[in-house]
């Protein structure tokens, strides 16, 4: 009796999980580019500049920096919607967290720098703040949202560039030498494939019954984002709530 | 055939230890790790926002020493919150997690009346620490309220393993010891963090 309410509670759980995982995608725009302009707020040529500069960026250092624009918040506050965007979209690379999201949401009036793990140092609160404040926000207010863009993109990269003596290239793409997402893919099959041949040879040898446990477990599938296929994606970083907010 | 006996224990030693993984023994040991590792990540924050408390003070002392009363009760709620410390192993005792959370809420009210109080001097407000201490303070909450809200989830993650199928098998047998951890409860208080405008 117990556990079948325990079991019921469960699915309740997961249901109620799924549901919220739906309707959390749902509410995010795709990473289409490193610019994601999804509120049309911004011109053409302002977009194509962005994206030049911010894929210099990434060249040179290794930061992924990606502007966006959305269209509405869906009712929250624009700190946790741009924390769980900036997951979702999994911006810098896994091990440094070297993800910067700069979002602007033209309906509320709000924009926040959201600032990954690893540069919280280099991009502090403070001067997200600054750059809110002075480059951008003033723009916005007299409906200049190219210039604001512009601006705010270029000081972000000056503040994260400043201290060249942190300049590191991004080290080329080394993955399909040493691929552990294939190993880890096999490494079910090949045990199971190992386990029915020690059976098969058990019970040719007359073993008795043998019973063939069921896995139950899952088997982790290789974390991260992945680059390729010639679009743009996030290298698997992670934001813990850092940089500064804003409005206009 | 000493031999093959040999094989067939080795094989089934090797059978043993893949289902056990697979039937999910590592689950709860690797769920408990990781609510732990989140609940250093949210003292983490709760330290550094009283590390800024004294900055703070400090600076705002210097613009409007009448306001003395804010002023102390923001550093007797620091003290406070920083003298409550909750072990990774408290985890499991409600007492203790809503001890420390009503310091830190006691904190954050602090805090929200010192900025309030703020407003009412221009030479602060445009006091470039300040503001800078404003922006750092505000960049904390923001980092509190999503080391809660990691922690939240992986305490949920945790406990729900306790009691589902299959691993509450292994909850009920080998890990007897383990208990559900707590999690956080909304706070009227505690969502009255400061909020300050540009």
């Amino acid at each position: 009796m117990h556990c079948s309410w325990a079991r019921a509670l469960a699915a309740v759980l997961l249901a109620a999980l799924w549901v919220c995982a739906a309707w959390a995608a749902a509410n995010f725009p795709p990473l289409t580019g490193r610019v994601v302009d999804s509120a049309h707020i911004l011109s053409p040529v302002t977009i194509a500049d962005l994206e030049r500069k911010l894929a210099d960026l990434e060249q040179k250092s290794g930061i992924q920096l990606v502007a966006a624009t959305v269209p509405s918040l869906g009712g929250e506050e624009i700190e946790p919607y741009a924390n769980a965007l900036f997951r979702a979209w999994k911006l810098g690379e896994a091990k440094k967290n070297n993800g910067v999201l700069l979002i602007v949401a033209p309906k509320e009036r709000r924009m926040r720098i959201e600032v990954g793990y690893g540069l919280e140092g280099t991009l502090t609160d403070a001067v997200s703040s600054l750059i809110i404040a002075n480059a951008i926000a003033p723009r916005f207010k007299a409906g200049d949202f190219n210039g604001g863009m512009t601006r705010g993109v270029d000081d972000i990269i000056t503040a994260l560039t400043t201290d060249s003596g942190e300049w590191k290239p991004k080290p080329a793409d080394t993955r399909a030498e040493r691929d552990p997402s294939l190993l880890d893919a096999l490494a079910p099959f090949l045990i199971f494939l190992f386990i029915m041949f020690v059976l098969t040879r058990i019970g040719r040898r007359g073993g008795g019954n043998v019973v063939i446990p069921m896995g139950m477990g899952r088997w982790g599938a290789g974390g991260g984002g992945f680059r390729g296929g010639g679009g743009f994606s996030g290298g698997g970083g992670s934001s813990g709530g850092g940089g500064a907010s804003g409005s206009w | 055939m000493p031999f093959f006996s040999r094989l067939r224990a080795l094989a089934l030693l090797g059978l043993i230890a893949v289902s056990l993984s697979a039937c999910g023994y590592n689950v709860i040991p690797t769920k408990e790790e990781a609510a732990k590792a989140a609940w250093a990540e949210v003292q983490n924050q709760y330290q550094r926002r009283a590390d800024l408390v004294p900055n703070l003070v400090a600076t705002v002392q210097g613009y409007a020493k009448q306001e003395k009363d804010v002023l102390t009760q923001v550093t007797e709620a620091r003290a406070k919150a920083t003298a409550i410390h909750v072990d990774a192993n408290d985890l499991a005792d409600p007492e203790k997690i809503k001890a420390m959370q009503q310091a830190q809420a006691q904190l954050s009210g602090a805090l929200g009346r010192l900025l309030a109080v703020s407003e009412n001097y221009p030479d602060l407000k445009s006091n470039q620490n300040f503001l800078a201490l404003q922006a750092q303070l505000e960049g904390t909450e923001n980092r509190i309220a999503v080391a809660r809200r990691d922690y939240i989830a992986a305490v949920q993650d945790f406990n729900t393993s306790l009691r589902t199928f299959p691993t509450a098998l292994w909850a009920q047998s080998v890990f007897r010891d383990t208990k559900p951890m707590v999690p956080f409860t909304a706070e009227a208080e505690a969502q009255n963090a400061p909020k300050v405008k540009f």
